[in-house]
């Protein structure tokens, strides 16, 4: 899998790249429009990360740009201006979602492995791991061949720590993640642990498991 | 009072006392001249009658007043010496108003072939008291008539000079900086109106300018403070990747995290209300907010249950709103985690709508909140440090936006009610 971050901030540039990176894609990276309109017109990528705010040009241009050229690979739009308008206008031109400034590592590999798999896989991707296998079209989990049922919360829990499996996941990442940003200002998240608790009973049999790390988030090992 | 009325009602009372001065005078001046008038008259009478008395001596037989209007008396030369022409006034009975009525006399002294005679001539006066009445009467006519036309063409001419001070007037009434309404002065000849324009005209100007500036300040500072927060939390989250860190720095890194999270809901929030009062929401929709609660009270049903909270939903009647959709679903998350968040452990959380309102109750401290304080910036209800302080404030600015009247009161619960007024 290839990707490309075009992003003029050297250090978030450097941040995505090495989190990327150890999820074995391929990373290519721009710091600006010029350089961004030379890789897009010369290599073909699978997915873009694309910053709107650049030194020299916006990135929505450069969205125009690449649909205008025929091109069909992901986009997600990464702006520190979480703004309506560049949302809406962003997805109209064709990005596939929009990520705004700051997010967890966590959501990043969310939102890029989304994309991937809805590119890749024509709508009928199935994600194995262990013995459970999801099918994400119909939100449906089975163990071994036994369907399980979920609720929403819990295979939102579960896909976000399967998209994460190597890594902490904190519980501030998981609960913006899967109940919004709105929940914010809890006095703590641990209102997530009814949830973990009920889905960790759920995969029983399975051949992974949700390991608490030291109270402040969880991991998703593969035993 | 209106200026225009302040004026008239100045000229209605410096001109009673103008025109009372003016009757007095004027009244004098009139009886003045009537009684020289009618002295004149009196004198040529006695003349008249010296002219015709070689042919008619039988003139100095009339003795009766109410016959010929003169009376003729005969004196001694003694008498005659010493007489003098006097006027004065007297009443006598006229058979034509059948009343006593006040005539003018003249006395005056007569001598003819060495007779001497005292000689009375009189004649019909003005009646003063009618004279003091016609002139009360016209002077009333005159005031009202007077009054009348100031006002009417006070009225007129302050109302055509002062229409640009009113067409600013009534757009200043209106004014709302956060609005982008534009002033438009009317053009002037006159000097103060024209000052008054130019000085309105810049004032807001630049106040909008400054608040403009200060939006925008927030809305900047917050922009830029999203990439260094973001590399940060991800540095963060990067050096957690590494498997074989001790407890003790895991816990650290993430409470650095959790406070990074605080500062970023707070700048989220600042932008937000910044947002709301830059007026950036302009898509609206009607909005079933009984759907739309139930909606959010799902997502808050987890964290109210680890409080052991029950959530109570009690639709009475239906309510639909037109707004934009994101305030709409922001303004009842706030409330509703406010309400949670501050309430007490085991209790309920009851959210009732009606036709026209939502009221939000829960149960906590056991004394009313500071009505005037609770909806400000960074007036914090508790001492939970992981609030940002905006919440209410955000939920204020999005009600006054669409002119939903939020309210809060205390009865043993907390309860905090949107008015929707359509």
């Amino acid at each position: 899998m290839k990707l490309l971050i075009i992003e003029d901030e050297p250090e978030m540039l450097e941040n995505m790249a090495q989190t990327l990176e150890r999820e074995h894609y391929i990373v290519e990276t721009a710091s600006d429009y010029k350089s961004a309109l030379h890789k897009i017109a010369v290599y073909d990528y699978d997915c873009i990360l694309l910053d709107i705010t650049l030194p020299d040009g916006n990135g929505l241009e450069l969205l125009k740009e690449l649909k205008l050229s025929g091109k069909d690979e992901g986009v997600i739009i990464v702006s520190a201006k979480d703004s309506l308008d560049d949302r809406l206008e962003g997805l109209n031109l064709g990005a596939d979602d929009y990520l705004p400034k700051p997010f967890h590592m966590a959501e990043l590999h969310a939102r890029v492995k989304a994309v991937l798999r809805r590119r890749h896989f024509d709508g009928n991707p199935q994600i194995h791991i262990g013995n459970v296998c999801i099918h994400p079209e119909s939100r449906q989990v089975t163990i071994d061949t036994n369907n399980i049922a979920l609720n929403r919360k819990e295979y939102d829990i579960l896909m976000y720590l399967i998209t994460n499996k190597t890594r902490l996941v904190t519980k501030s990442a998981l609960a913006e993640h899967v109940w919004g940003d709105h929940i914010d200002q809890s006095d703590s998240f641990d209102f997530i642990y009814s949830q973990i608790k009920n889905l960790r009973k759920k995969l029983e049999h399975a051949t992974i498991s949700i390991e608490a790390v030291y109270g402040v988030g969880y991991k998703l090992e593969i035993l | 009072m209106k200026l225009l009325n302040h004026t008239s009602k100045y000229l209605a009372i410096l001109l009673v006392p103008l025109l009372t001065i003016w009757a007095f005078i004027f009244y004098y001046a009139m009886l003045d001249e009537i009684y020289d008038s009618l002295d004149d008259g009196l004198e040529n009478q006695k003349v008249l009658l010296l002219q015709r008395l070689p042919t008619n001596p039988a003139i100095l037989q009339h003795n009766d007043l109410d016959l010929w209007n003169h009376d003729i008396t005969p004196i001694s030369k003694n008498h005659y010496e010493r007489f003098e022409d006097r006027y004065s006034d007297t009443l006598m009975y006229m058979l034509n108003e059948k009343d006593f009525e006040p005539v003018r006399v003249y006395e005056t002294r007569l001598a003819y072939n060495d007779q001497y005679y005292k000689v009375k001539f009189i004649t019909s006066m003005v009646e003063e008291d009618d004279l003091i009445q016609d002139l009360v009467l016209y002077l009333i006519v005159l005031y009202a008539s007077l009054m009348i036309t100031i006002v009417v063409l006070n009225n007129w001419m302050l109302k055509k000079i002062w229409r640009p001070f009113h067409s600013l007037m009534g757009q200043l009434r209106d004014f709302r900086i956060e609005k982008n309404h534009q002033i438009k002065t009317m053009d002037t000849t006159i000097e103060e109106f024209k000052l008054l324009n130019s000085s309105v005209t810049t004032l807001i100007d630049q106040s909008r300018a400054r608040y403009l500036e200060q939006q925008h300040f927030i809305e900047n500072a917050s922009h830029e403070l999203q990439t260094p927060l973001a590399i940060s939390i991800n540095k963060l989250e990067l050096f957690l990747e590494n498997t074989n860190l001790p407890e003790a720095d895991v816990k650290t890194m993430v409470s650095i995290l959790d406070n990074l999270g605080r500062l970023t809901r707070l700048n989220k929030s600042l932008l937000l209300l910044s947002k709301i009062e830059n007026r950036q929401f302009i898509d609206e929709e009607v909005i079933d907010f009984n759907r739309l609660t139930a909606e959010i009270i799902g997502d808050f049903e987890d964290l109210a249950a680890h409080k052991n909270i029950d959530l109570q939903l009690e639709s009475v009647g239906n309510l639909n709103f037109q707004m934009n959709k994101d305030l709409a679903i922001i303004l009842l998350t706030n409330l509703i985690k406010n309400a949670i968040v501050h309430g007490q452990k085991n209790t309920t959380v009851t959210i009732q709508i009606h036709q026209k309102t939502i009221s939000i109750r829960n149960f906590g401290v056991l004394e009313a909140l500071d009505r005037s304080v609770i909806f400000l910036r960074f007036k914090k209800l508790s001492n939970d440090n992981k609030s940002t302080g905006l919440g209410l404030a955000i939920a204020k600015a999005i009600s006054e936006k669409y002119g939903i009247q939020l309210d809060y009161s205390f009865t043993e619960q907390h309860v905090f009610s949107l008015h929707f007024h359509k």
